[in-house]
């Protein structure tokens, strides 16, 4: 794990939608771009190896995410999806 | 063979991608796979037919790119991508055309093409990635290299002034020019849904990370250092004088430049053509 990821703390923000945060680790090269430019910094190493000799990003916390898309904008190797959660569905599941 | 599959299931671009292709070739932290992203972003927003798209691309890295979009593609000979869209263009005028090539395929070798392509304001939207150097062949001096940086074939520092391509648009006339990086994200999906929706030949730059070939030379030992630079440089100004914006290795001016409204040359010929097809019927019943 580097030094940089350590350093950061996760920013506490609004949910701008409820996702469900993916990342095919296969196809991460390891660039951690979406580790940088994570806004609210909710992405950390691994300490998995994948089959290309990299660790893949994972969440440092489930609620960490605030559902921005910019990891999922910004992987050059589609590696990274968000799935939307329905929050309607789930408020009448707890009803 | 698993990762491939979830890629396919899962991803919201795969519709948009040939998933039998993935994982791309594309170096780590290559730009050329976030414009890939951006690109099938602004289809999917823009609910664009792919049947109805078509997309040629040159030689080079980003050339792969018609290899990998799920819509009718071509992989041209070298700096003729325009050439052939133009050709495109002409024979079927209701097809979405994009030209997505490097800035060796477009500016050195297809210099001439771009300018009369430009000039003539054929229907076109054309996205140069701009890595700075002749990436696939290992990182040769290009056009666009910058001033006093280092590439294979100038290890004592680049003596060679460099293109300003959004300049060079802008003179030859098109309608929509705008530049960004690759660290703009939503700004350059939002750049290429508009020059899609326009009408001419519309250039878009996207200042591209070229960590293997170009960083390594010039003291950027990662991707992310490449990316950090882009993040410290890009200066965000929307209708900058193009002639002003020259990139460095210290300010890379970004946005958009030109925006205007011109006849195109499909449009002027239909109507040349309707006004000769009259003259001669009337001259037949004469």
């Amino acid at each position: 794990m580097s030094l940089t990821t350590l350093a950061k703390p996760v920013v506490r923000r609004k949910k701008i939608q409820e996702v469900k945060w993916h990342v095919i680790e296969d196809f991460c090269k390891g660039c951690t771009f979406c580790i940088e430019f994570c806004p609210v910094n909710a992405l950390e190493e691994s300490q998995k190896l994948n089959v290309k000799g990299v660790h893949p990003p994972k969440l440092k916390s489930e609620d960490a995410c605030i559902g921005c898309g910019l990891c999922e904008r910004i992987c050059p190797e589609f590696a990274i999806y968000l799935e939307k959660v329905n929050t309607n569905e789930k408020e009448e599941e707890k009803k | 063979m698993k990762a491939v599959q979830e890629f396919e299931m899962h991803h919201p671009m795969a519709k948009y991608l040939r998933t039998e292709r993935f994982p791309h070739i594309w170096c780590e932290g290559c730009g050329n796979g976030i414009i890939l992203g951006c690109f099938t972003r602004a289809l999917d927003e823009l609910k664009i037919n792919i049947d109805k798209l078509v997309v040629v691309s040159g030689i080079g890295c980003i050339g792969r790119i018609a290899g990998y979009l799920r819509c009718d593609s071509f992989h041209t000979t070298h700096g003729r991508a325009i050439a052939l869209a133009t050709g495109i263009r002409l024979a079927n005028p209701n097809l979405t055309l994009a030209v997505i090539s490097g800035d060796g395929d477009l500016f050195s070798i297809g210099g001439n093409h771009f300018i009369h392509a430009a000039r003539r304001n054929i229907d076109m939207t054309v996205i140069c990635s701009n890595n700075f150097n002749y990436g696939m062949t290992g990182g040769q001096l290009g056009p666009t290299t910058p001033l006093h940086s280092y590439t294979t074939t100038s290890p004592y520092g680049n003596i060679e002034h460099p293109f300003n391509l959004v300049h060079l648009a802008a003179a030859a006339g098109a309608v929509y020019v705008a530049r960004w990086t690759a660290l703009h994200v939503q700004r350059l999906t939002a750049s290429i849904k508009k020059a899609l929706q326009k009408k001419g030949f519309k250039f878009i730059e996207v200042v591209s990370p070229c960590p293997e070939i170009f960083g390594r030379r010039n003291n950027f030992k990662k991707a992310i250092e490449m990316m950090r630079w882009l993040k410290d440089v890009s200066e965000i100004r929307h209708g900058y004088d193009p002639s002003k914006a020259e990139i460095t290795m210290e300010k890379i001016v970004v946005g958009e430049f030109v925006d205007v409204e011109k006849p195109t040359y499909e449009e002027l010929l239909q109507k040349k053509y309707i006004k000769v097809q009259e003259k001669l019927r009337e001259k037949n019943a004469g």
